[in-house]
């Protein structure tokens, strides 16, 4: 016999309104083993936990069911509002009527119905729960950060200020990410050089900070608090430990490769940095287009190195690593505009994408800072695209949401630079962020060009050509317009990074439909993933400003330091094992689990299962052909008490 | 009055459930007819499980687990995915309708996905009437 008590929360009506709610506690009292039942306004307020925990020693009740929101919401608050009125946190059984029946009903028959059904099994369920020990375990110290962008820089230096010992792992030979390939940011228009390079330098000077550049993330296991990497270092056929960055290689170098530093608009060297401010400012060898690699003779590089730091046999190599708390900031990549086809980009010459753009502006990119397109010209009519693939059902659903500021920009520095006449053409002006409206007034003032009407298409022109018609409806004055210009810049969807699926399975992080990684929840953990102790920030979590991106990083590197901070924490004890008198020695655990935590004693002809190792998905205790193997808090017999339950109404 | 099955769910806690959770949270409105139980894993489920729903009496039982690729645990759902479709041809060899078993592979991200095979699936089971083959009269 258990002594239940049931705790129905209205959640003011959110429940309620399609719920009966009073009706479903009375209905709880009248269930086996529940000896008081409940129902309030906000059952997780202070006023709702001191109820339960009032009614937890009033009625000396051994089990709690909270009939509420889901049990990802707030699972952990009411164990913890049990724990602390003496009940062990396992005893507590949530039934979840707010996100699967009050929300996706309008009939309150129905979703009263629905409710009774899933407290039954609740209760069912509840009777046969088991108190269970939460495991204790190490944390190390240490954090990862992946992407070595502005937020992944932001995260790895606050973490490092506080003390606590950071990997930096950057896929590029840089760090810098996107941010140092832009010459103003919006909508202060202050030098992205200026605020960036000396946080990138911080980074290489931290002693706290281990700077994995040209690097990428090979293997993950472990869990929170333990996580153990291994990191592919590439290689650089520079050994950076001799290099003394005098750069005199890259003078002579004969090779030409394409500069993804200057988005394929020039050539850079087949040794290289990808730009003067890089860091670190040591070069690597661009293997497909070196002189030697393709044709087998040159070696030029390693006449002119006197540190002798060149080696052409140099070959990947692995670091591991051991850290308690892992932060992903891999960022995004444009969508490739090529096959839209109706832009004309890579087709035309005169048709730009906007990082393109980014560095035609740079003082440090192809053109040194001047506005010249690809024929050498200056442009004198320039119009730029928004929304290409973004906001559109076709390819891209979601806002890319820093393309309306940024083209802004774009437009004032070409007013800047040249005295080319301007256009924007725009679905709707979003200029939502703090000063952003204000930027806004400001180019309306400027004599830009703005029309309402999304590009549609963009021809050559027959009688001139090189020139370009950018064709668009005015939405305004319902005209159609065809405009002839000499370059266009297509502000294309923001998506995430080509690697990050392959950095989301390795550390199983689920993606929303476009791609980016999903936060565990939108508002209360927009930091956290699924998986415990990983985090995100930045743009590989949705498209984002610097301003968030940076506010996020400094919210993430908080978050893991709650974690690294502490010597030891509290791991969910739902973790299976074996019962050595039923377990015929078959080894089906041992064969299906994939983190190798059953083991098989030789001695005593059975499995054991190794708690540290175990994630608690409960395969080996589907697998067992003779029931050994108990998967804690989700057993055979509570699982199917819980249907039983289930099935009754 | 019109047949109204009874279906029971189970779903994987990171996937399905969640999403199951997101399609509540996006407010999509759906039928009532599946009651669903939460497991870490679609690999926790035996086949026993579904064997049991049909002998208390349900009409149908959904599986939900992430895609195959992108379980929490790595591999756990491959291993559901080749038991449950065996599971399937033994109902079937026990004369019932495959159709009222259903796996399905729903994300977190994937609520209206949730919504639209719980409204198509009893719609499914309704045409199939009720399930009195494995059902233990009481």
């Amino acid at each position: 016999m258990s002594r239940i008590g049931v705790f129905v929360c209205h959640c003011g009506l959110n429940i309620a309104k399609t719920v009966r709610v009073s009706e479903l506690a009375e209905f709880a009292a009248t269930l086996p083993d529940v000896v008081v039942a409940k129902d309030y306004k906000f059952m997780c307020s202070t006023p709702g936990q001191e109820m339960i925990q009032h009614d937890i020693k009033q009625y000396n009740l051994d089990r709690v069911i909270v009939t509420a929101c889901s049990p990802l919401m707030h699972e952990k608050t009411f164990r913890k509002v049990i724990e602390n009125a003496g009940l062990n946190q396992y005893l507590l059984t949530i039934v979840n009527i707010r996100e699967q029946v009050s929300w996706v009903t309008t009939d309150i028959e129905e979703g009263t119905a629905k409710s009774k059904a899933l407290l039954n099994g609740a209760v069912y369920r509840a009777r046969l729960l088991a108190p269970l020990t939460s495991r204790v375990i190490d944390v190390n110290p240490d954090v990862m950060v992946i992407g070595a962008g502005i937020a992944g820089i932001q995260a790895a230096l606050e973490l490092a200020n506080t003390g606590k010992k950071v990997y930096l792992v950057e896929k590029n030979s840089t760090i810098g990410g996107h941010m140092a390939q832009f010459d103003k940011t919006f909508p202060t228009l202050d030098c992205s050089a200026c605020i960036l390079t000396p946080k990138m330098d911080n980074v290489l000077q931290h002693k706290n900070i281990t700077m994995l550049t040209y690097c990428e993330v090979s293997g993950v296991k472990g869990y929170v608090g333990n996580f153990d990497i291994t990191i592919k270092q590439k290689a650089r056929y520079v050994d950076h430990s001799k290099c003394n960055a005098c750069l005199a290689c890259t003078e002579k170098c004969p090779g030409k490769g394409v500069s993804e530093w200057d988005e394929a608009l020039v050539k850079r060297k087949s040794i290289y940095i990808p730009f003067p401010q890089a860091v670190p400012q040591k070069p690597i060898i661009d293997r497909e287009s070196c002189t030697f690699f393709k044709k087998g003779k040159c070696r030029l590089c390693e006449k002119v190195c006197e540190q002798k730091a060149i080696d052409f046999e140099q070959q990947d190599t692995f670091i591991d690593v051991k850290v308690g708390a892992i932060i992903v900031a891999t960022g995004f990549d444009l969508m490739d505009t090529k096959p839209l086809v109706q832009y004309g980009y890579g087709k035309y010459p005169g048709v730009y994408n906007s990082l393109e753009v980014e560095r035609l502006f740079n003082s440090a990119g192809p053109t040194s800072g001047k506005v010249t397109m690809r024929d050498g010209k200056e442009p004198q009519s320039i119009a730029i695209l928004h929304c290409i693939g973004s906001r559109d059902k076709n390819h891209h659903e979601h806002c890319s949401r820093v393309c309306c500021m940024y083209s802004l920009k774009f437009a004032h520095l070409f007013k800047e630079k040249t005295s080319a006449d301007v256009y924007q053409l725009y679905i709707d002006m979003r200029a939502a962020g703090k000063g952003y409206e204000e930027f806004y007034n400001r180019l309306s003032e400027e004599n830009v060009k703005f029309i309402r009407g999304k590009g549609a298409r963009v021809t050559e022109s027959t009688e001139e050509p090189g020139r370009l018609i950018v064709e668009a409806e005015d939405t305004i004055t319902s005209k159609f317009m065809k405009i002839p210009v000499d370059m266009v810049v297509l502000s294309p969807a923001i998506v995430p990074r080509a690697e990050s699926k392959d950095i989301g399975r390795l550390l199983n992080l689920s993606t929303d439909k476009q791609g980016f990684f999903m936060e565990r929840h939108p508002k209360l953990a927009p930091l956290s993933t699924m998986s415990e102790g990983i985090f995100i920030a930045g743009v590989c979590q949705g498209p984002k400003d610097i301003p968030d991106t940076v506010a996020q990083a400094l919210g993430a590197a908080a978050e893991a330091l709650t974690i690294v901070v502490n010597d030891k924490m509290e791991l969910e004890a739902t973790t299976a094992m074996v019962n050595p008198a039923s377990c015929c020695g078959c080894q089906n655990c041992v064969r299906v689990c994939p983190y190798g935590a059953p083991g098989f004693n030789y001695e005593k002809r059975v499995s054991e299962i190794n708690e540290a190792l175990c994630k608690g998905c409960g395969l080996c205790a589907s697998v067992c052909p003779s029931s050994a193997i108990i998967a804690r808090h989700f057993t055979n017999e509570q699982v199917l008490a819980e249907m039983e339950g289930l099935m009754e109404f | 009055m019109s047949f109204e099955p009874k279906i029971l769910g189970i779903a994987c806690n990171w996937c399905t459930y969640t999403g199951a959770d997101l399609a509540g949270t996006t407010r999509l409105h759906y039928p009532q007819n599946v009651r669903v139980v939460r497991v870490m894993c679609s690999s926790r489920i035996n086949p026993s499980f579904i064997f049991r729903a049909f002998q208390l009496g349900a009409d149908g039982v959904l599986i939900g687990g992430c895609h195959p690729g992108d379980c929490h645990y790595n591999t756990g759902n491959l291993y559901a995915r080749r038991r449950l479709a065996t599971t399937k041809k033994i109902l079937e060899f026990a004369g019932l309708e495959p159709g009222r078993l259903r796996v399905e592979w729903i994300s977190a991200s994937e609520g209206n996905k949730f919504a639209e095979v719980v409204e198509e699936f009893t719609m499914q089971i309704k045409n199939l009437g009720p399930q009195s083959k494995l059902k233990i009269q009481q």
